[in-house]
């Protein structure tokens, strides 16, 4: 894991007051924060404002709870591969557009790489290498194999994180269902094939959807 | 004497039979590393400042500010004020900096200036007569006005005015005129005033015209003559992993690497002498690579700026992977080909005449030359071609080069032809069989077998779907070929006194299944299960293998792995001989056993075996070609045809693929099942540029438009349709070796795509990618561009 190369530098001005600070307590309860951010009125609503600079993320991932100092800009794709090593997500279009980042936000499929980490603080993030037990493959993992439904394997993480959560939604999709539901992803050596297959013929057990 | 020959069907418990990949596993769970996830404690992100005009002089670089802003720990100048840039995008400055952020901010610190210069980025058809003002005409620039037709008095005219740059023969000027030149026209050259060539720089380079036969008197007595506009616009690669490299000195003179290539052993010899270190002090890796497509064979000029920075940065680790607009606009592209053309047919339905202009653009090395006709030999031909020089990042290697604007080009004019014949397409190109040599009867194999599995003729109709309503259906096939030799490749094999064998090899599985076919080469040479041989590849320090480009991959790792896996066999062999008292050449390794031929009670187990090798392992280096271990195991050449079946809509525009049939001949196949994969992916990245890919750059600001993945579309799930692949195998394919599979599967689709729009619609929309706009616009001029 990548030390944080600043970590000895001060918390940049987050202009935070101790009367912000009072405001953010009151609205604690959904994010929790170490040193929270300053809070201001937009448009009649409460709104955070983090940073400049880095500010201390918490991040729940994979059933841990991951802590680093972030600038507020960092996605949660970066903050993910660059300081905890979870390289599974990659960024191929980093504009919410391929799907190769998708992971699971409080079970949801999401981009990564279009959520701000410090958006994701109070989220349960289920990530391709938190699918799995140990070493052992689910059943859309071992689908993927099987059908082949995978080449250079770039795009195969998000993919199967998105498979894995169509599936739940859909547990028997019809070939209309599989156009519609994975159509947010690309993959460029073209593993569509495998990936329908994949999608018609597993079942998923013991998961609840 | 060793039998390296591939063995008989009887005899292989592993080869040709549908196999999982082996490295499928790592991939699914997102344990595999690519080095976009290369990631060592203390690495430094590099980025690089490129420049945004398509055509300019770097006037000034000022890169103060940045050097002293906290994070950035190196800079480097890679083109130094006065340099000129011919494309946007171009690498300018690179950055090192803690952190990705950090990077960003400096590169936005820097500041350059620029002479903005002139641009031109059009491929649209070359100008007629484009030598007739711009000074001393060239031979070339004479050539192209003869060609042109141009009046002979104009040429006359102009030959005096201007005089000309080079000095014609009196064998030029006498075949001049043999090939019919007007006598007045060659006494002007003869008398001409030589001038100094012009400085002025045409984006337009004309081949002379290549003649075989009468194509004139041909067209003449043709019973049948069309003429049409056809092509391909440019594409890119669009890699998924980007281009990039990272780069750490571990001494002052060892440089260790990783990157992102389908070169793995040709890196470090690259790299050498830019970095002036000598070759054998650069180690290269790579585990896994997320696509190539033949755009990643060059550490490329990031990739040495990557080592640069990490040496003024202390050696640390510095990594730089494109940017996805980066990688769009530079890093890969595959050229653009059109072609006017007239083909002509006598009565029988046999082609006699073709005659092409074709031109297209690369960047600024101009263009690629597709080999046209593609594949038949057709006996009368005048052709000429014009490369076009563009400011944009020059054209790579993109599966199969010239082969798919090839098929397109030849193939459409072909079904326009069967349609002016009211003829079948399939009945037309089956008749005209013989004019593609060699690879005859490879298609007579195919065609059936791929109209079976489209039910052509129970589906086909004449051009144009006659059915009420705007939704219309059609079909359309081509076919196409390609090389495909194995490649150089050495491998060492060894296996261990406990029973274990491991091979060596530095070359890269791009998602090919290069990693499946040499385990399952070795393991059924030597009889035992693919979880017995533990295959190390991706780390320069291993015997040299080839680059993976022009299919040439499978069959140079498969023949170094079964020259390897045989030799060694053998040897083992000699060792376990005496244990079994019997000779060497009376053994047999199979089902994880050596065994006398045919005895099963005379037999040790694999692991006893290799025990009486003795306390040390022994190696075996194996290698492609090797002409004093024959056979030649691998082969060139291979055959295919594709199928589509597409509706359109008229009122959009939009065309859908309902249907693609794929019938492939690659000779041996190792492994069906990753064979079978490539051929699929590869119909889906062809449906992917007939329809979506166009890489567009604005004419005013000389800039990519769509350097992105929103507006630079691929295909997705919803778009492929039904896809249908059938690998030929048996008898007449299996004796000819393994040959590489990557590039022909992916040459026929845009043409068979367009086909079957024009059988749907009654019209040809001429150029891919066949998007609503052309097909309506095709709809609107009813062919006339087309058609006669």
């Amino acid at each position: 894991m990548k030390k944080d190369d600043d970590a000895s530098k001060s918390e940049q001005s987050s202009g935070v007051t101790r009367r912000d600070f009072m405001k953010i307590s009151g609205i604690g309860v959904a994010v929790p924060l170490l040193v929270g951010p300053a809070v201001v009125k937009a448009a009649g609503e409460d709104v955070a404002v983090h940073g400049p600079g880095k500010v201390p993320v918490e991040l729940t991932v994979n059933g841990k709870r991951l802590n680093a100092r972030l600038e507020p800009r960092v996605t949660l794709l970066d903050a993910l591969r660059d300081n905890f090593n979870l390289t599974g997500a990659k960024r191929v279009c980093d504009r919410g557009v391929c799907g190769a980042c998708t992971l699971l936000m409080d079970g949801k499929s999401v981009y990564a790489c279009a959520v701000l980490a410090i958006d994701a603080q109070g989220k349960k993030i289920t990530t391709i290498e938190g699918l799995a037990q140990g070493d052992a493959l689910t059943p859309v993992m071992q689908a993927f194999v099987d059908h082949d439904a995978q080449q250079c394997g770039f795009c195969t993480p998000g993919f199967i994180v998105a498979t894995t959560r169509f599936l739940e939604q859909h547990p028997t999709p019809t070939a209309d269902d599989i156009r519609r539901g994975l159509s947010g992803n690309y993959c460029r050596c073209g593993t569509y094939s495998g990936i329908r297959a994949v999608a018609l013929a597993t079942k998923l057990e013991g998961r609840s959807s | 004497m060793s039998d390296y020959q591939w063995p008989d069907p009887a005899t292989r418990p592993l080869l040709g039979k549908r196999i999982s990949r082996v490295d499928g596993p790592v991939k699914v769970s997102g344990r595999a590393k690519y080095t976009y996830d290369y990631n060592p404690d203390g690495l430094l992100a590099g980025k690089i400042l490129r420049c945004p005009h398509a055509h300019a002089r770097i006037t000034s670089i000022d890169t103060g500010v940045v050097e002293k802003m906290p994070g950035v720990k190196a800079v480097q100048v890679i083109q130094q004020a006065g340099t000129e840039i011919f494309w946007a995008g171009d690498e300018v400055v690179g950055v090192a900096a803690v952190d990705e952020t950090t990077a960003e901010d400096a590169i936005r610190a820097i500041k350059v200036q620029y002479e903005v210069l002139p641009h031109f980025v059009s491929d649209a058809e070359p100008p007629k007569n484009i030598s007739l003002d711009t000074g001393p005409l060239s031979q070339e620039d004479f050539e192209d006005l003869e060609d042109n037709q141009v009046p002979d008095d104009q040429v006359i005219a102009t030959i005096k005015k201007n005089g000309i740059s080079f000095h014609p023969s009196e064998k030029y000027l006498k075949d001049a005129q043999e090939s019919g030149v007007d006598k007045k026209v060659v006494e002007a050259l003869r008398n001409a005033k030589y001038a100094e060539g012009k400085t002025s720089t045409s984006p337009y380079k004309k081949t002379a015209v290549q003649k075989q036969g009468d194509p004139d008197k041909a067209f003449t007595s043709a019973a049948t003559v069309v003429d049409g506009l056809y092509g391909a616009s440019c594409i890119t690669h669009c890699c998924l992993e980007t281009h990039g490299m990272a780069s750490e000195w571990t001494t002052d003179k060892d440089l260790l690497v990783h990157v992102s290539t389908q070169n793995l052993s040709g890196i470090a010899s690259q790299l050498a002498e830019p970095l002036s270190v000598p070759a054998g002090n650069i180690q290269v890796m790579q585990q896994y690579i997320g696509g190539g497509f033949g755009s990643k064979f060059s550490p490329d000029r990031w990739g040495i700026t990557s080592a640069h920075l990490s040496k003024a940065a202390g050696g640390k680790p510095v990594k730089i992977m494109l940017e996805r607009d980066s990688e769009q606009k530079v890093a890969g592209m595959r050229p653009s080909g059109y072609g006017r053309v007239k083909i002509a047919a006598d009565k029988d339905g046999k082609f006699v005449a073709w005659q092409s202009s074709s031109w297209g653009t690369g960047g600024m090395g101009g263009g690629g030359t597709p080999p046209l006709p593609y594949i038949f030999d057709i006996p009368n031909q005048r052709k000429q071609s014009t490369a076009i020089a563009t400011n944009q990042g020059s054209a790579r290697a993109w599966r199969a080069p010239n082969h798919p604007q090839a098929a397109v080009i030849t193939m459409c004019a072909i079904d326009d032809l069967a349609a002016k014949m009211n003829m079948d397409p399939f009945d037309l190109i089956t008749r005209n069989l013989e004019l593609t040599g060699k690879r005859a009867d490879t298609y007579r194999d195919e065609l059936p077998i791929a109209a079976e599995l489209m039910e052509w003729k129970k589906n086909w109709h004449p051009r144009g779907d006659k059915s009420v309503g705007p939704l219309k259906r059609g079909l359309g096939l081509s076919l196409h070929t390609w090389g495909g030799r194995g490649h150089n490749s050495d491998c060492d094999l060894t296996i261990h006194p406990d029973g274990s064998v491991e091979i060596k090899m530095a070359t890269q599985d791009l998602g090919t299944g290069c990693r499946t076919i040499v385990t399952i080469i070795a393991a059924d040479t030597l009889g035992i299960p693919m979880e017995n041989v533990k295959l190390l590849i991706g780390d320069s320090r291993y015997p040299v293998s080839g680059a993976s480009g022009g299919s040439t991959t499978s069959g140079g790792v498969t023949s170094s792995t079964r020259r390897a896996a045989v030799d060694a066999k053998n040897q083992l062999f000699e060792k376990v001989a005496p244990a079994l008292k019997a000779k060497p050449e009376e053994l047999e390794a199979v089902n994880a056993t050596v065994r006398v031929k045919g005895d099963s009670s005379r037999s040790l187990p694999w692991k006893e075996a290799c025990s009486k090798i003795g306390a040390l392992p022994m190696t075996i280096r194996g290698k492609n070609p090797d002409k004093s271990k024959p056979p030649d195991l691998t082969n060139s050449g291979v055959g295919g045809v594709q199928m589509a079946d597409v509706s359109v809509d008229m009122e959009t525009g939009i065309v859908r693929v309902n249907k693609m049939v794929a019938v492939q001949d690659c000779g041996l196949v190792v492994d069906v099942k990753t064979a079978e994969s490539q051929a699929l992916g590869a119909l889906i990245m062809g449906i992917s540029y007939a329809l979506y890919e166009e890489k567009i750059l604005d004419p005013v600001t000389g800039r990519m438009l769509n350097p992105n993945m929103e507006f630079y579309r691929l295909a997705g799930i919803a778009d492929i349709g039904e896809l249908k692949v059938h690998m030929m195998t048996g008898k007449g394919y299996d004796e000819r070796g393994v040959i590489g599979l990557a590039e022909p599967p992916v040459v026929s689709p845009g043409a068979a795509i367009s086909n079957a729009v024009a059988n749907a619609i009654g019209v040809r929309v001429p150029f891919l990618p066949l998007t609503p706009n052309r097909v309506l616009e095709a709809l609107e001029q009813g062919g006339a561009r087309a058609s006669v």
